[in-house]
């Protein structure tokens, strides 16, 4: 680890502008910042503190819209009574991800943010146009069956974005508040994490020294179920394989609405749109959740290790549909 | 199942006497050992697989905060290699010397080392020194491996009999097939670590070892001074599986560095390189021919397996060597063979040789069993011997019959429909598998000391060591069965190489070499208080020793006079009575010593997500006597869970190109957590004393668990799937219906 400037920033204007100036993180939780840190694979010369923001709280807006701070950890979320009332598969995602005690130390803001898991993106030295622009992405003709994704891949890079919270956030609908040097500004989730495209080391639309300070989720579709299904080698702590976060109404057995979203398969928190539509108006039967799934992966590109996420993926959309409307 | 010979403290159920002080933070670990004014080290290690080291700089590095000293191929003092021979112990599994030349044969090895007066200043300035390399392609897989050339044959490590080649020929029924198993990384939670220093030419070094003495002899030989002015400490590990059995290169380094900067040094190795310069269990290839006649009597097998080895030295995993002697078969061959990979040295890894061959093995036996319609179960008792073929002994307590019966009862075998498939509950598909689990036994010299002390209090110490596994508390155990004192009055130190010399804990020997030493050692002791008590001055003056009695702490002369021991020696003033004893590694040479045991496996497959569970185990087992059930129940629960991520999880994974290992941490390397642990899991231990191998007839139960438990799983997948997956691990995508 090298040695880095610490700082404890007391506002949110004051973390945004300690930040600026060099090369700087900001640090909640930790558990990505400090592991990469610790592996030299981040090197900021200065470290701003965030965890004394006022940032802590779950508020339920007058629209019906539930603001989440960016310091809230994955453990309150996940247990938070609207959530577990409101956004199940929100609750679910969470519990789903990393271990307990990771979990109680990891932020909304944090997980957000979270890099991925890619070994030759971790390792320091292999090519990888996301740490070092330019260099190639050695996971391409490597090992990529766990961490590597089939769709919204590019030629420079195929990591899979490891988070669970994000899927059911991308699900529910939400909008990210940040603040910069040029005020606040809101950025819609789906927007808010990048295709690596031809430039892999862009993941996410903030801008210099912009900070998350909240998460705020849409109202709760009407009358929805939900559900999160993460497919995994082991039953606990690991990242997913392939994962389904599912939103659905359903009227009659006729689905009015329905949303799903997908984990360890994209390269960003995926969202099946097309999918999605194909199902509203649909029985909530097998083969209309065949076809949904069907539909999800037919942009997919399989690497050499992990054609079975196209499979294994449309089985957790199946599976997850079929639970929830069970 | 106690009996005459020994009193019910063998056998019973004891929670470890270790144990509050390891809830009390007061087990120091090797790394626990902040020394004064002591440095630490870091490595470098090489981010190549195969080359040279063309340069070196450490400019950058040498100038950032509390960096002392860095040392490379060319600033290192000169140290000698130690012969490595298990008779003299002084084997390492890699004879090389880090820092030896400018040679990198792996991943991982040593490159250079920083000493800084910090860790994280230690670590910092690592990450700055420069290396520059010449590369080379690398050997980085089993497959590039055997593509790379002929495998050398280990001929002393094998055994044939009969013709089996020309009898697989001839049989009715045969099969052939290949069988696959990756390479594995012991991954013990405490981290390989040094903490060495020198007082006037006398090295002190805590390791993280299962082998003091071996680590002691080591040490001595690296730096040609003699053993006794070495001391190797090592009272608690946070586990080994054999990995810390012998002394790896970061040892070298640490007690290098110390001497040349002449402070404390202490050293711990990255998680990162655990997986490369501190052993691993190689990757096998083995390829198994079975034949039965028409009854299902084997009558041809032989076993072929080769496993990739190091550039620098040769591990053999010898896969066969269960299967020489575990089913009657005129007509066998094992054979061993090595090819060399850029990998550091592989090494013992719990039940080496077994652990991989029994999956091949249990899992052919099964192949065989359907290719002539017969039960699994059924297979295995119509080819049951009690001869060990190989040597041609009888095996000395062979209870295996009973373990088929006891672990088939408990699981319900009988209910087994053997359609595959043809078992379901719900959304998931049930397989039920067997297989055999199998085990050497073995018992080295040993010495140790027990004495009698005047507060009342015995003391037992050895040189062997605590990995975890409640030598502790059986020693304790063995010195109260000899002494009737009761657990809370026994102290026992070990770990120490200044002790009297004990075994490395490995091989499932530490309880069978260990108890009978520390037994003869307590009865010397009680004759050394007779001598002591029938002198002069003493309770007992003008007695002759060899009429007293001592029971329950209390010598008595059998006419009505008892006198506790603490006052016999408080009244000459004397601190204690020791006994020392050797008890010799030679075992009775009409028998073969091997353990038996079979394992019951449930998995559920949900076909519908891909989901594969093991849902329940049951694993009845002969070790001989059980010293402690709670401890010995212990040893086989946790075999299992370590067999379920051998058999579903545990994969290094090295890239072809560059040949770097990618997994190397504990998020991506996976072994079972609590969630993965089948919802049952029953151990029945027969519990039958085996007195032609030591007096207390216990064999040792360290590693029989393992074996056999990847087979059953894979035996179960079949069941349930009707795919035979024969490389591990078994991965969902394997068995993916799509
Ligand atoms: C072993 C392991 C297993 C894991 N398994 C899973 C899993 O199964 N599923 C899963 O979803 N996740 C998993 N995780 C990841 C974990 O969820 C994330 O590490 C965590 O959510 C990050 O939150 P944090 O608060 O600790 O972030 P930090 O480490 O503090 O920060 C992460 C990044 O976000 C930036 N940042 C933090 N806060 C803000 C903010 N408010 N505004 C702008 N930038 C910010 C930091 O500068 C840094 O770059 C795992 C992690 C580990 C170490
Ligand atoms: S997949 Fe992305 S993160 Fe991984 S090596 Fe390629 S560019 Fe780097």
């Amino acid at each position: 680890m090298r040695n880095f400037a610490y700082q404890r920033a007391g506002s949110v204007d004051a973390a945004v502008a300690a930040h600026s100036g060099q090369s700087s993180s900001f640090v909640a939780g930790g558990t990505t910042l400090l592991d990469l840190v610790k592996l030299d694979v981040m090197q900021p010369e200065r470290i701003v503190d965030v965890r004394s923001l006022p940032l802590y709280d779950v508020e339920r807006l007058d629209d019906g819209r539930l603001k989440v701070g960016a310091m809230v950890t994955n453990t309150d979320l996940a247990h938070h009574p609207i959530v577990t009332e409101n956004y199940r598969v929100l609750s679910e995602a969470l519990l789903a991800g990393a271990s307990t005690s990771l979990r109680n130390k990891a932020t909304t803001g944090g997980n957000v943010m979270q890099r991925v898991r890619c070994p030759y993106f971790r390792d320091g030295v292999s090519a990888c146009n996301k740490r070092e622009p330019g260099s190639g992405c050695a996971a391409i003709g490597g090992l990529n069956r766990s961490v590597h994704a089939v769709l919204g891949t590019s030629d420079q890079c195929i990591a899979s974005h490891p988070s669970d919270m994000c899927v059911a956030m991308a699900a529910i609908g939400a909008t990210v508040l940040v603040s910069g040097p040029n005020g606040e500004r809101e950025i819609d989730f789906l927007d808010f994490h990048l295709l690596p495209g031809d430039s892999p080391d862009k993941e996410h639309a903030l801008e210099a020294d912009e900070l998350i300070t909240h998460v705020v989720l849409d109202a709760p579709m009407e009358g929805n179920r939900s559900h999160y299904l993460k497919l995994r080698d082991r039953a606990s702590y690991q990242f997913a394989l392939a994962s389904s976060g599912v939103v659905i109404a359903t009227e009659g057995g006729t689905i009015r609405d329905a949303r799903i979203a997908l984990g360890g398969v994209g390269t960003k928190p995926w969202r099946a749109t097309e999918a999605e539509q194909s199902l509203i108006g649909k029985p909530a039967n097998e083969a209309s959740f065949q076809h949904a799934a069907e539909l999800a992966f037919k942009e997919a590109t399989a690497y050499e290790h992990n054609a079975f996420k196209i499979p294994l993926g449309q089985q957790a959309i199946v599976r997850s549909l079929t639970t929830v409307t069970a | 199942m106690s009996d005459d010979k020994h009193g019910k403290i063998i056998g019973a159920s004891r929670s470890r006497i270790d144990g509050p002080k390891k809830l009390r933070g007061d087990a120091p670990y090797a790394a626990d050992h902040h020394l004064p004014n002591m440095a630490y080290a870091y490595g470098v290690f090489s981010t190549v697989a195969n080359g040279r080291i063309t340069g070196i700089d450490v400019s950058e590095a040498r100038t950032l905060p509390g960096v002392i000293d860095i040392f490379h191929h060319d600033h290192f003092p000169n140290l000698y290699r130690t012969p490595s021979t298990f008779a003299q112990e002084n084997k390492v599994d890699e004879t090389r010397l880090p820092f030896e030349d400018a040679k990198v044969h792996y991943p991982g090895q040593f490159v250079a080392l920083v000493v800084a007066d910090t860790f994280s200043n230690a670590r910092d300035a690592a990450y700055r020194v420069r290396v520059d390399y010449e590369e080379d392609e690398p050997v980085a897989t089993l497959a590039q491996a055997m593509e790379s050339g002929e495998p050398t044959p280990h001929a002393a490590s094998g055994h044939t009999r009969g013709d089996p080649d020309s009898a697989w020929n001839d049989a009715p029924h045969r099969i052939e097939s290949t069988y696959i198993t990756p390479m594995e990384t012991h991954n013990p939670m405490e981290m390989h670590a040094s903490t060495a220093y020198w007082d006037k030419g006398d090295l002190v070094l805590y390791e993280a070892s299962q082998g003091v003495v071996f680590a002691r002899n080591v040490m001595a030989k690296v730096f040609g001074i003699p053993p006794e002015r070495v001391d190797v400490r090592s009272p608690f590990i946070g586990s080994g599986f054999g990995s810390k059995l012998w002394i790896w290169p970061h040892a070298v380094a640490a007690a290098a560095a110390a001497r040349e900067v002449g402070r404390p040094v202490q050293l711990v190795v990255p998680r990162e390189e655990m997986f490369t310069t501190t052993g691993h269990r190689p990757p096998t290839h083995q390829t198994l021919r079975l034949a039965t006649d028409a009854n299902g009597k084997l009558q041809a097998l032989s076993h072929d397996g080769i496993n990739t080895t190091s550039m620098v030295n040769t591990y053999i995993e010898k896969t066969g060597s269960c299967t020489k002697s575990l089913y009657a078969c005129p007509n066998l061959r094992v054979s061993h063979a090595t090819l060399p990979a850029n990998h550091g040295t592989p090494t013992s890894m719990r039940a080496p040789g077994a652990a991989p061959g029994l999956f091949a093995l249990e899992s052919a036996m099964d192949e065989m069993a359907e290719s002539i319609d017969m039960d699994p179960l059924e297979f295995r008792r119509a080819n049951y011997t009690e001869t060990d073929e190989s040597l041609d002994l009888p095996f000395s307590s062979i209870h295996l019959m009973e373990a088929f019966d006891r672990g088939a009862e408990k699981f319900g075998w009988s209910k087994r429909t053997p359609e595959p498939g043809s078992m379901r509950d719900g959304d998931e598909i049930i397989g039920w598998g067997m297989a055999a689990c199998n085990w050497e036994a073995l018992k080295m010299d040993c010495d140790a000391r027990v004495s009698l002390r005047a507060d009342g209090t015995a003391f037992a110490s050895c040189a062997t060591q605590d990995i975890g596994t409640g030598t502790y508390t059986i020693v304790a155990q063995a010195v109260s069965d000899i002494t009737g004192l009761p657990l809370e009055r026994i102290e026992v130190e070990l770990g120490d190489s200044s002790y009297p010399s004990g075994p490395v804990s490995g091989g499932s020997w530490a309880t069978a070499t260990t108890l009978p030493a520390i037994a003869q050692a307590a009865r010397n002791a009680i004759d050394a208080l007779k001598t002591y008590a029938t002198g002069d001055g003493g309770a007992f003056s003008g007695s002759e020793a060899d009429t007293l009695t001592f029971a329950d702490g209390t010598l008595s002369d059998g006419n009505g006079k008892s006198v506790d021991y603490a006052e016999v020696l408080n009244q000459l003033k004397l601190a204690n009575a020791d006994g020392e004893a050797h008890t010799p590694a030679a075992t009775n040479d009409e028998y073969s010593f091997r353990s038996f045991g079979a394992h019951f496996v449930e998995i559920r497959w949900d076909p519908g997500i891909s989901n594969l569970r093991v849902s329940r185990v049951v694993s009845a087992i002969d070790v001989g006597q059980v010293i402690n059930q709670t401890t010995a129940a212990n040893q086989v629960e946790g075999a299992i869970a370590m067999g379920i991520g051998m058999a579903l999880f545990e994969n290094t994974e090295y890239d072809s190109r560059s040949g770097r290992p990618v997994n190397n941490n504990y998020a991506e390397y996976l072994v079972p957590v609590h969630a993965d642990q089948p919802e049952e899991v029953d151990v029945i231990l027969l519990d039958h004393p085996d007195y032609a191998f030591n007096e207390f007839g216990a064999r040792g139960i360290g590693e029989i668990g393992i074996t056999g438990l990847a087979a059953a799983v894979a035996n179960a997948v079949y069941h349930a799937t009707g795919k035979r997956i024969r490389e591990l691990p078994i991965t969902l995508d394997k068995l993916m219906v799509t």
